[in-house]
């Protein structure tokens, strides 16, 4: 794991066996973060079934819940004023305080001196988030992958102008966005003039445009693909 | 016709089976079978046929002649939808080259790669995808048998005559009655299904029974969208829900079916009406085609849907043990195009593209007030992960819920077309 320019966790781009790339990485080595947790956390934190608050608050339902927000824990005024001020635990805000806790909650009683190794961290993290509610159950949860910059892709697969590859993108689309050019709820995409279509797509992808569904499906589209898509929509009859 | 070796499949599985060579021209069609004509097997059939353009032999094996699609049946016991508007018949399927064979099928016999339909014929495969939903899990609710009981406390979890039962039931409840939901455990179909349902059933009650009452026992302690579906319950149908979790008894019911009352944590109450949504596991064909685990559910490869019991079959939607993707319409229907691809690739040559996945789930609260979660998805080595997820949030103004839901129209009409033609 390398840290990113904007200090979030960076993902090499892992090559599976057959050479497709991975779109995105696991977050570590769950069992190895299993070690680490009995071995740095367990003296103060409990986690998993019948898991109580001791030293330290149970770490149960961690991830995405607010700092300092476990009912019958007293934490600290530090603790607790970043809770209020809006921080969550994710993927990105553990790494920086299990690696230095001081240095993101500066009063916090959490005596431990930090985790430098930074594969380490993610172990750790990969065990924890099995303690958080599931994705299949609460599809809002946190995500248990990182996503990876999706640029690389059309490298390896040199799918440039290619229609199939516009097409196969294209069926993601049409479960909401009707091929038949219909409009109800849902704006028609099909018969754009390409240029509208490839800006519209990249409006979402860098957040401009709001609709968080529309960010999110522009937002894993190479330039390439948007290319592809829109050449592909402007035929549609 | 040449082996297209950019084929860009998953670690792991059988890549010697994917590189052999696919059928000679000169022999019979590769034959694709689909048990389940749902959101799952439907999209794949029909985009089978349609992506092959003739070189596949696909046949659809779904026991209904008419499909009535689970999503937006709460719309219609609220009484936003007719219940025609939720059937599907499968003729453009057919006219768009799929054999449909409405039978249940009752065998599978993988090593003779055949499916048996209930009148005794046989089906050969070189491919067979099982989309067959889920089944209940016996036992699940202490006191209460889909065999004996489904007619009196509806499920109402397979659309269909159960819907309207329920509904019916809603509607015929005495004035100041009870109306109970026994919430079922995780894993299940469609995570905020039955929280809509219970807006739907209130919506229906405040307008034609506003002194009856509404019970959900539930043994999750929290549940999809539940900060926004309790703002909307508050909102809309103040002081008529209560929800009941596993810390008051939530996880230790028991119901009576004959004699209409549900027992929460040692105490009686009386019931006027009741919907039971049992544990669930896969649809039973899975479990006899012998590709399902200990927990109930059909392990796959995240990057193709593929079996990793059988390399030949392919398992999509609420049967498969589908990682961090919940057991949706739209999932399936997601996941069906990835395996539809991958199958046609091995049998044809077709090129096969890195498998994507998405899913959104709308709910509605009220008229003109529908909310939605959903998330990107990608294959990992373990699984199917989640990546990137939206919800709605408390205290959106009524235009962007109104806006909302009429996403939500247009994506039942999409889907339908995507699955039926």
């Amino acid at each position: 794991m390398i840290r990113g320019p904007r200090g979030k966790l960076a993902a090499l781009v892992l090559i599976a066996a057959t050479g497709a790339p991975v779109a995105a990485e696991e977050i570590g080595d769950a069992d190895r973060g299993a070690n680490l947790f009995k071995q740095q956390c367990s003296a103060c934190h409990q986690i998993g079934e019948g898991a109580k608050n001791r030293v330290g608050p149970r770490l149960n339902g961690l991830f995405g819940r607010k700092a300092g927000s476990v009912d019958d824990f007293s934490y600290s005024k530090s603790m607790a004023r970043m809770g209020a001020d809006g921080l969550t635990w994710t993927l990105d805000t553990l790494d920086p305080y299990i690696e230095n806790p001081k240095a993101l909650i500066s009063g916090t009683k959490m005596n431990y001196s930090g985790l430098k190794d930074a594969e380490g961290r993610a172990a750790l993290i990969s065990y924890l988030r099995e303690f958080s509610d599931a994705p299949s159950n609460i599809p809002e949860a946190e995500p248990s992958i990182i996503g990876t910059d999706h640029e690389l892709a059309p490298a390896i697969l040199a799918i440039k102008g290619d229609p199939a590859y516009g097409e196969y993108l294209s069926s993601e689309c049409v479960t909401c966005h009707q091929k038949d050019g219909s409009d109800q709820g849902i704006p028609s995409i099909t018969q754009w003039p390409e240029e509208d279509f490839v800006a519209a797509l990249h409006a979402y992808k860098e957040k401009l445009r709001p609709h968080p569904v529309m960010q999110m499906m522009a937002g894993r589209l190479s330039n390439d693909e948007i290319a592809g898509l829109a050449a592909y929509f402007a035929t549609l009859k | 016709m040449t082996l297209n070796r950019r084929m860009f499949l998953g670690t792991g599985l059988a890549t010697g089976a994917i590189l052999s060579a696919p059928m000679v021209w000169g022999q019979a069609k590769p034959k694709v079978v689909v048990i389940g004509g749902g959101a799952g097997g439907a999209t794949a059939a029909r985009y089978l046929a349609k992506d092959s353009a003739g070189a596949l032999d696909v046949t659809l094996v779904e026991a209904n002649p008419i499909y009535t699609t689970c999503f937006f049946s709460n719309l219609y016991i609220g009484g936003f939808r007719e219940f025609e508007s939720l059937q599907h018949g499968y003729d453009k399927m057919a006219a768009g080259g799929v054999t449909v064979i409405n039978e249940m099928a009752t065998g599978v016999d993988r090593a003779a790669k055949t499916v048996t339909l209930a009148g005794g014929q046989d089906l050969p495969y070189d491919r067979l995808i099982l989309s067959p939903g889920i089944d209940f899990k016996e036992g699940s609710v202490a006191g209460w048998s889909h065999e004996t009981h489904a007619e009196i406390m509806p499920h109402a979890y397979k659309a269909g005559p159960q819907t309207q039962l329920l509904k019916a039931m809603v509607e015929s409840m005495p004035q100041g009655g009870t109306f109970a939901m026994v919430a079922p455990p995780n894993p299940y179909r469609c995570p905020p299904g039955p929280y809509e349902r219970i807006s739907m059933v209130a919506h229906v009650l405040k307008n034609s029974n506003p002194t009856a009452k509404i019970l959900v026992l539930d043994p999750k302690d929290k549940f999809s969208k539940q900060a926004v579906f309790e703002e909307g319950w508050a909102k809309h149908y103040d002081g008529m829900i209560s929800w009941i979790g596993p810390e008051f008894g939530g996880a230790a019911v028991e119901v009576r079916p004959e004699t209409m009352e549900v027992v929460v944590d040692g105490e009686v109450t009386k019931v006027d009406a009741c919907n039971v949504i049992p544990g669930q596991m896969a649809g039973k064909i899975a479990a006899i085609a012998g590709v399902t685990d200990d927990k109930g559910w059909a392990p796959v490869d995240p990057y193709s849907m593929k079996s990793k019991i059988d390399q030949n079959v392919f398992v999509l939607g609420d049967s498969a043990a589908q990682g961090d993707m919940p057991k949706s319409g739209f999932a399936a229907n997601s996941q069906a195009k990835v395996a539809a691809m991958t199958v046609r690739a091995e049998l044809t040559g077709s090129k096969a593209f890195p498998a994507k996945y998405t899913n959104t789930c709308w709910s509605l609260l009220a008229p003109d007030d529908g909310i939605k979660v959903g998330a990107s998805y990608e294959p990992t080595a373990e699984k199917i992960a989640s990546m990137d997820s939206f919800v709605s949030v408390t205290g959106e103004d009524a235009a962007l819920r109104k806006a909302t839901y009429e996403e939500s129209l247009g994506w039942y009409a999409g889907i339908t077309a995507d699955m039926f033609g």
